[in-house]
């Protein structure tokens, strides 16, 4: 049997019927086509599913859909603004920080929010901020390497590309809002 | 790819309201908090509830603050806000270290400290697909008669595999739970048995409210060791938690360690006051107690690590808990 529910996924309102049981992940790939976030291990252990709910990384293989009703849902294509890539993604295409690129969206969700509190991360941080997320490829110093570029691009670059997602949102607005006017 | 069965979702506004759905249903619901037990353990269909009940979203199992002596810690705050929040770090810092080295970080954020105490017990015969199970024959906890563990015996071993337990049960922190019948308190060093098939005394219809942990002395010091494979993710090995209440001199007026993560129930270290207390905390001291350690805990082959290892690793860690103590770094997890 399928219920509808209404989440709000990268700042769009969104419906779908699904059944009771589904969880977040199943939703956003199966019933929303948001197929960036990975259906790695499905089981909590890998973190290819991580997206952000109310700011917050959590793993949506193992969150039921409905937990997510009323907040406010980021996945790995709400990142980047249009037309231009996010500072983390440009960071990871540069150092090649993603190889096979199937942790890739969860790593960067973890980074995303990394970023978003802490605009000057150590290393340590960083590591601290990625623990739950497994890369087969890259033994991870390059993964690193993106996420401590990224947060310097973002403090040279200012408020513009501030990855806090109500910054983000805000600095996109207005110029849809100009274009339309 | 692990699909869940087919099962009604309910997210009740208030611990009443939830308790009455969970007594409607005998057999037939589990609750669920952060999910990070629950979810992983019905997609291996060790668990397949008709009606799982909500608790997260009830704002009555939210909030630490500190009333009458005690901080109260309500069920549904995450682990995460457990290991950051400034009174715990301050005044518990084993409490701290242990929610915040839990899995990862994502897990952190969701899994909650009324979860933890209520985590299933873990066993490598026991957290496998169905497929898997099917194809060695079950095991004692789920669905099969034999222990394939012991072979012989006829009482579950899973280990007891919740970092925060041990830590609480030295802090003589109590669980309050509510029911249809009514509300009751149990002490966290009561709330375990040694049986790795339901190893609380949570009755089936009881959701765990509150753990309340009665604030410490200016004497008082912790620590909390976990080894495991990885720094991150994995569950424990053997997990140590202490508390100690050091006058002067590091003389041991008290001294409680809670060794856990080998048997079903995590084992309170007996006897200390014959080797401790009253003595000074020194290195013969140190050695006295880090044996006794050693002679009261066997692990069994329910874990993949080697026991025989996970043996030889209590009095080490024993050690390397006591000398934090002694040296009076305890610092509360990043």
């Amino acid at each position: 049997m399928h219920s509808t529910i209404q989440l709000n996924v990268n700042g769009d309102r969104r419906t779908a019927g699904i059944p009771a049981h589904y969880t977040l992940l199943e939703t956003l790939r199966y019933a929303l086509g948001l197929t960036g976030s990975k259906q790695g291990c499905d089981k909590g252990d890998c973190g290819a599913c991580t997206v952000l709910l109310d700011g917050a990384p959590i793993l949506s293989c193992i969150t039921p859909a409905w937990e997510a009703e009323g907040r406010e849902v980021r996945t790995v294509e709400g990142i980047a603004m249009p037309g231009e890539l996010h500072a983390l993604q440009h960071a990871f295409e540069v150092t090649g920080g993603a190889q096979c690129g199937f942790c890739t969206p969860g790593v960067l969700m973890s980074a995303y929010a990394l970023l978003s509190t802490n605009g000057d991360p150590s290393l340590d941080d960083v590591r601290d901020a990625l623990s739950g997320n497994l890369c087969r490829c890259t033994g991870y110093t390059k993964i690193y390497e993106a996420v401590l570029m990224a947060a310097q691009a973002l403090k040279r670059d200012g408020g513009g590309r501030d990855p806090v997602p109500g910054d983000r949102d805000a600095a996109v607005v207005p110029a849809e809002r100009a274009a339309g006017e | 790819m692990l699909r869940l069965h087919e099962y009604t979702y309910h997210r009740p506004g208030s611990v009443a309201e939830a308790a009455r759905l969970l007594a409607s249903h005998p057999g037939r619901a589990r609750v669920i908090a952060g999910g990070t037990d629950l979810m992983p353990n019905m997609k291996h269909g060790l668990f397949t509830p008709e009606h799982v009940i909500a608790l997260k979203q009830i704002g009555e199992l939210h909030g630490i603050e500190e009333r009458d002596g005690e901080l109260v810690i309500g069920a549904a705050e995450s682990l995460a806000s457990v290991s950051r929040h400034p009174v715990v770090r301050a005044q518990f810092a084993s409490l701290s270290q242990a929610a915040g080295s839990v899995a990862g970080p994502q897990l952190r954020n969701m899994g909650t400290i009324g979860g933890n105490l209520c985590l299933d017990t873990r066993c490598t015969y026991y957290n496998q697909t169905h497929f898997w199970r099917n194809a060695l024959g079950y095991c004692l906890k789920k669905d099969g008669d034999v222990c394939h563990v012991t072979k012989v015996g006829r009482k579950c071993v899973a280990a007891h595999s919740a970092d925060t337990a041990g830590v609480l049960m030295t802090l003589g922190a109590v669980a309050d739970l509510e029911s249809v019948n009514g509300a009751r308190s149990v002490p966290v060093v009561d709330f375990f048995i040694a049986d790795g098939i339901e190893n609380t005394v949570r009755e089936w219809n009881e959701i765990v409210t509150r753990v309340r942990i009665p604030l410490p002395s200016p004497r008082t010091r912790t620590a909390f060791q976990k080894v495991r494979q990885r720094g991150a993710i994995d569950f424990p090995l053997l997990n140590i938690a202490v508390v100690a209440q050091l006058g002067a001199a590091l003389a041991i007026e008290d001294l409680r360690i809670v060794v856990s993560a080998l048997g079903a129930r995590p084992r309170v270290i007996s006897g200390l006051d014959k080797v401790a207390v009253g003595r000074p905390l020194d290195e013969e001291t140190t050695e006295a107690v880090a044996q006794r350690a050693f002679q009261q805990c066997h692990p069994l082959t329910n874990i993949i690590v080697d026991p025989d290892w996970r043996r030889a690793m209590v009095p080490v860690h024993v050690r390397r808990a006591l000398t934090e103590l002694a040296a009076g770094s305890v610092t509360a997890a990043e």
